[in-house]
């Protein structure tokens, strides 16, 4: 009989249909990935490896850069050429300052939105169910104006003729007025109003899954409200918290209109520095070398951070 | 130190949700004293208030009225961190950072009491729950059981004056649920704890408890022991929810002397056994193994009629007879010996055919 052999036939047609719709799958994995693999590559990984490039050849003239091999940018970072002596360098801390002074700021900003943003967030989740998105609609408001009008606006109001300094000279708190503008206060003031929402999103978002049933049972074991916060809500909720403090803090660090508009532009942030490289400094290395070693300062921090974050999960 | 009989007082509470115009009472006057180191079962269905008398006496919610006092101190307006109370929450509510260990620790940590004394108590706690290989694990690492167990010592390490405990086996399957059963049992023999449970299976908490509270829409219908609440149920919805029952309506024609005749609408007259002077429309109810099967025109037998359908249940058989009284009477037994379509007589023994208290 020619069952056996049927079986066989089978057999390999069942195995061919398989590969067949393996190959499909295969395919069909890479058409849904190309455009955004397309995207990235276009708009992503070849400026970043143009920036690297540039990093290492020398400044030309007028901008732009001539095709000499050079680790300048890099050493101008750290050190200041002689004048007179070409290979006799010279430790000048300028732009290390810049960078501290950024980082600072980044994260003075970054714990004043956790201040400021924790107990919004800690509101907006303990509100009725119905009337949670009218409050996160609320928070994310401001997003729907330019940022550079919103700078202007606060601008208006901390200026010298502004809102709150003619308020406390009506009022007779003050007989001048107090200089707010262009001092880092300013800044730091700009940084918390643009950035709270990317802090108030995602601890509401962890706050949300809170489960409230931890805190009675923590109220419950004669916890007072304080260390019910500081022992279940907290670490509770410290996904939400380190997201909300890498969406501030890495672009706080980089944030180049805040500074450059209620700062005055007098005291240089890593933004600022970096964007100057490329406008009236024409150095183009150097704005590039700045760059990658800002972006090498985050990647380290973030992976710090996350292997930090681990650990404690791992260890409860 | 109040007695022994008045442990925890609850007097005349109420509890109001909802804003003033439209106020929904959880809790409509509700009294009740719980003595001292007694298994106390609240017991009923869902939305009877029972769970938020629990709360109420956890202080996760304060009385609209009334007064809650435990050992002769008003507590029912304190926070929940100064009661010497301690709750087993349904889903247990262990804290996921933590470890077994620094779970059942956090009360006493809680109440700043020495490293040395948290860890002996923790250890002592592992040890009464049977938990102490796993005092490093995670608790999402454990299984329902588990947890559970946790929980319990969780609960038990501060030492409480009262353990709540809020359904907390509703979640285990049958088999552990019946372990855990005889485990709380044994656990609050140990330690001597009052302990506040609350369930809506009627079986557990016959099973478990000292004294049952039986509760519906608000209200305490009744207070007694498993054995009271079952052979004397004071209200037709506590005979009806505690185990099978028969009920069945009829007009007293005389009353005294606690025995009530009353005479049934198909014509017979049947003794039963009244609390108090009753009159009217009464309703009679009647246990099904208690009623005795006879052969059809026994004497003893006051009500006969046609077997209508044999339930088999594993350790007896529910008998259906149709006795011209509207729903059928069920009677239990463990020799049927009876087909269905036979004609039996229905033995009502009077100790055991109550008048209930609309």
């Amino acid at each position: 009989m020619s069952t056996p052999d049927t079986h066989a036939q089978a057999d390999a047609a069942l195995r061919a249909a398989i590969r067949q719709r393996e190959r499909e799958a295969f395919r069909n994995r890479w058409l849904l990935l190309a455009p955004g693999v397309g995207l990235i590559a276009c708009v992503g990984l070849l400026p970043l490896a143009l920036t690297m490039i540039y990093s290492f050849l020398e400044p030309g003239t007028y901008g732009g850069v001539t095709w000499t091999f050079s680790t300048g940018a890099y050493e101008q970072f750290l050190f200041e050429r002689d004048l007179f002596d070409e290979t006799l360098l010279t430790f000048n801390p300028s732009y290390v300052i810049i960078f501290a002074r950024s980082i600072f700021l980044a994260l003075v900003a970054t714990v004043g939105t956790l201040l400021v943003g924790y107990p919004t967030a800690y509101f907006i989740a303990t509100r009725p169910r119905e009337s949670r998105n009218l409050w996160l609609f609320l928070i994310t408001l401001p997003f729907w104006t330019n940022l550079l009008i919103r700078t202007y606006a606060m601008l208006l109001i901390i200026r010298d003729e502004g809102l709150i300094n003619a308020v406390l000279m009506g009022v007779g708190v003050v007989e001048q007025p107090v200089g707010i503008l262009y001092t880092d206060f300013a800044v730091f003031l700009g940084l918390i109003y643009s950035f709270l929402p990317f802090m108030v999103l995602p601890v509401y978002a962890s706050l949300e899954k809170l489960d409230f049933r931890l805190v009675e049972a923590a109220y419950d074991l004669y916890a007072t409200r304080w260390r019910v916060l500081r022992r279940v809500i907290i670490p509770a909720t410290r996904p939400g918290i380190v997201a909300g403090c890498i969406l501030v803090f890495i672009p706080g660090l980089g944030a180049y209109i805040t500074p450059e508009l209620l700062g005055g532009g007098k005291k240089l942030m890593i933004g600022n520095m970096i964007a100057l490289q490329f406008g009236t400094a024409r150095n183009w290395p150097f704005g590039s070398a700045a760059a990658l070693i800002l972006m090498a300062m985050v990647v380290l921090m973030l992976v710090f951070l996350m292997r930090r974050g681990g650990r404690q999960v791992g260890h409860g | 130190m109040g007695s022994d009989d008045g442990f925890i007082e609850i007097v005349d509470v109420t509890k109001a949700f909802g804003p003033a115009d439209r106020r929904v009472f959880a809790l409509g006057g509700v009294t009740a004293t719980i003595r001292r180191g007694e298994f106390f079962t609240l017991l009923g269905p869902s939305g009877c208030g029972k769970t938020t008398l629990l709360r109420l006496i956890a202080g996760f919610e304060l009385p609209t009225s009334g007064e809650i006092r435990l050992d002769g101190q008003e507590i029912g307006h304190l926070p929940p961190f100064r009661r010497p109370v301690n709750t087993v929450f349904q889903n247990y509510a262990l804290f996921p950072h933590m470890t077994v260990a620094e779970n059942i620790g956090f009360g006493l940590e809680m109440l700043d009491k020495p490293r040395a004394e948290i860890a002996s108590t923790v250890a002592r706690m592992l040890a009464l729950v049977k938990m102490s290989d796993l005092a490093g694990r995670r608790t999402d690492q454990l299984s329902g059981g588990q947890q559970q167990r946790v929980a319990l010592a969780r609960a038990l390490a501060p030492q409480p004056k009262v353990l709540l405990l809020d359904e907390p086996l509703s979640a285990l399957d049958l088999k552990l649920r019946k372990e855990m059963q005889v485990e709380l049992k044994r656990i609050q023999h140990e330690t001597g704890i009052t302990f506040i449970f609350v369930t809506h299976d009627q079986e557990e908490a016959l099973t478990m408890s000292d004294r049952i509270a039986v509760m519906e829409k608000g209200h305490i219908l009744q207070i007694g022991s498993p054995t009271e609440i079952y052979n004397a149920p004071a209200a037709r919805f506590v005979a009806d929810f505690i185990g099978d029952i028969n009920f069945i309506e009829g007009e007293v024609v005389s009353c005294g002397d606690g025995r009530a005749e009353v005479r049934l609408p198909s014509g017979p007259l049947l003794s039963a056994h009244a609390g108090q002077p009753v009159s009217g429309r009464v309703t009679l109810a009647i246990r099904p193994e208690k009623i005795g099967l006879r052969a059809a025109g026994d004497g003893t037998a006051q009500l006969s009629g046609r077997i209508t359908n044999l339930v088999y249940f594993g350790s007896g058989t529910n008998v259906h007879v149709d006795a011209g009284i509207g729903a059928d009477i069920v009677a239990r037994t463990t020799t049927p010996g009876v087909a269905i379509g036979d004609r039996v007589g229905l033995d009502l023994p009077f100790a055991d055919l109550s008048v209930l208290a609309e």
